[in-house]
């Protein structure tokens, strides 16, 4: 039996119908045609289909739709109004992904620390990305660039 | 019954378990509560590694909680993971047992019988088997630490640093009068108390002999299987490697010195 549910996605608010067991993840990407959350591992182990639930960022394949009815979600679709996020500029001027897989669970979980805490230690941005697997960079330029950012913002203000 | 979801979602998808009907009781808003009860500690079956992590007072006066959340998976999880929910499903590595286990947990439920309380001693009873009946829920735990001072120690053994389960892991808490109690998990069926180890200890200031005659004590107390993660031989040795860590860890943090809560110690 579908359930109508609401659910606000990048800051626009429309109904969805889900069954009782459809997962988040499939939700999004099936019927509300956001397709940045990755389907991975399935089983919250790889990050690949982060988002931000009401700002914090969690796996999407471990949560049931119907769970977050009138919930804020947040994807990297929705990080800027305009374009790409200074964020984004920085990891794509440093090359920091290859096969871009991960891309979109690290641009999320590294904006809600930069939120947090403009100026992170080298460690704390590892241990932000620490639930988020990328196969291809051994995770070095990802990293650099979150703290380049950092840093060039700290001195900007 | 649904809390935080991190293992029942995986189930559901895995058809291990194929409900009825799911009940999602997060919006219960009293089983989110952290409450102090002057020297024990409530924690409401919703409470979140996240929301331990976030607790001011937890970090002043429970540090090993601190010190095992920060280590348990990722923050993507711990966002949404219950400590609650860590027990009920009861792995052998589960990090939440040995802290709970050192800090001597009562697990509170309630069933159509009404509501009782389980010691966290008599709470496992095997990989993913616990004294919970089918039809009880757990409504939240009460921790009880030796003393409102205490020095502490988590540790966890695994692969890499990041997202895994454990290797084996280990909490010790100790006071000032020498009282200690020292709990291992992955290394055995359930969770575990290490009385024999608590025993040769209690009353004792440590020194360099007495942690020696501890660690001789280790094999005794643990029954670690070889499995994807480690051999049992690796198991057992880290398990001594650890002990005299994290006693040492304990008391330089009783003394007002040692790693700042949280450290990595292993």
């Amino acid at each position: 039996m579908k359930h109508e549910i609401t659910l606000t996605v990048n800051g626009e608010t429309l109904p969805v119908d889900v069954s009782p067991n459809d997962v988040l993840l499939d939700t999004l990407r099936t019927q509300v045609g956001v397709k940045s959350p990755k389907i991975g591992c399935e089983r919250g182990d790889c990050g690949s289909c982060t988002v931000l639930l009401d700002g914090a960022n969690v796996r999407s394949c471990l949560i049931l739709a119907i769970e977050v009815d009138g919930h804020h979600i947040t994807t990297v679709e929705g990080l800027s109004n305009d374009g790409l996020s200074a964020l984004q500029e920085e990891l794509i001027a440093a090359s920091s992904f290859q096969c871009g897989f991960c891309a979109p669970g690290i641009v999320l979980v590294a904006a809600e620390l930069l939120e947090h805490d403009p100026e992170p230690t080298r460690d704390q941005v590892r241990e932000a990305i620490s639930g988020n697997l990328c196969r291809c960079t051994g995770y070095d330029p990802i990293v650099d660039a979150v703290l380049a950012l950092a840093e060039r913002e700290g001195s900007d203000s | 019954m649904l809390a935080g979801g991190t293992d029942v979602v995986p189930w559901l998808r895995d058809e291990a378990i194929a409900p009825v009907a799911l009940i999602d009781i997060k919006a219960i808003p009293d089983l989110h509560l952290i409450t102090d009860l002057d020297g024990s500690l409530h924690l409401g079956a919703l409470v979140t590694f996240s929301d331990l992590l976030a607790s001011p007072h937890v970090a002043e006066r429970y540090p090993i909680l601190g010190e095992m959340g920060h280590l348990v998976a990722s923050a993507g999880v711990r966002n949404r993971a219950t400590l609650v929910g860590n027990i009920c499903s009861a792995v052998p590595s589960c990090d939440a047992g040995p802290v709970l286990l050192a800090y001597e947990a009562d697990v509170h439920i309630v069933g159509p019988q009404g509501a009782r309380d389980v010691s966290i001693a008599d709470w496992f009873r095997g990989p993913r088997a616990t004294a919970l009946q089918a039809d009880e829920i757990v409504t939240g735990m009460t921790i009880h630490p030796p003393a409102k001072s205490h020095g502490a120690a988590f540790l966890k053994l695994s692969r890499y640093e990041g997202e895994d389960l454990a290797q084996a892991n280990l909490a010790v808490v100790m006071t000032a009068a020498h009282r200690y109690r020292i709990a291992y998990g992955a290394v055995a069926a359930t969770p575990l108390r290490a009385s024999a180890i608590e025993q040769l200890l209690d009353g004792h200031a440590l020194d360099v002999d007495r942690i020696a005659a501890a660690q001789q004590l280790v094999a005794g107390e643990i029954s670690p299987i070889t499995d994807m993660r480690a051999t049992k031989e690796y198991r057992e040795h880290m398990c001594r490697v650890m002990l005299e860590r994290g006693l040492l860890a304990a008391q330089a943090r009783l003394n007002g010195a040692g790693p700042a809560y949280p450290a990595r110690l292993v």
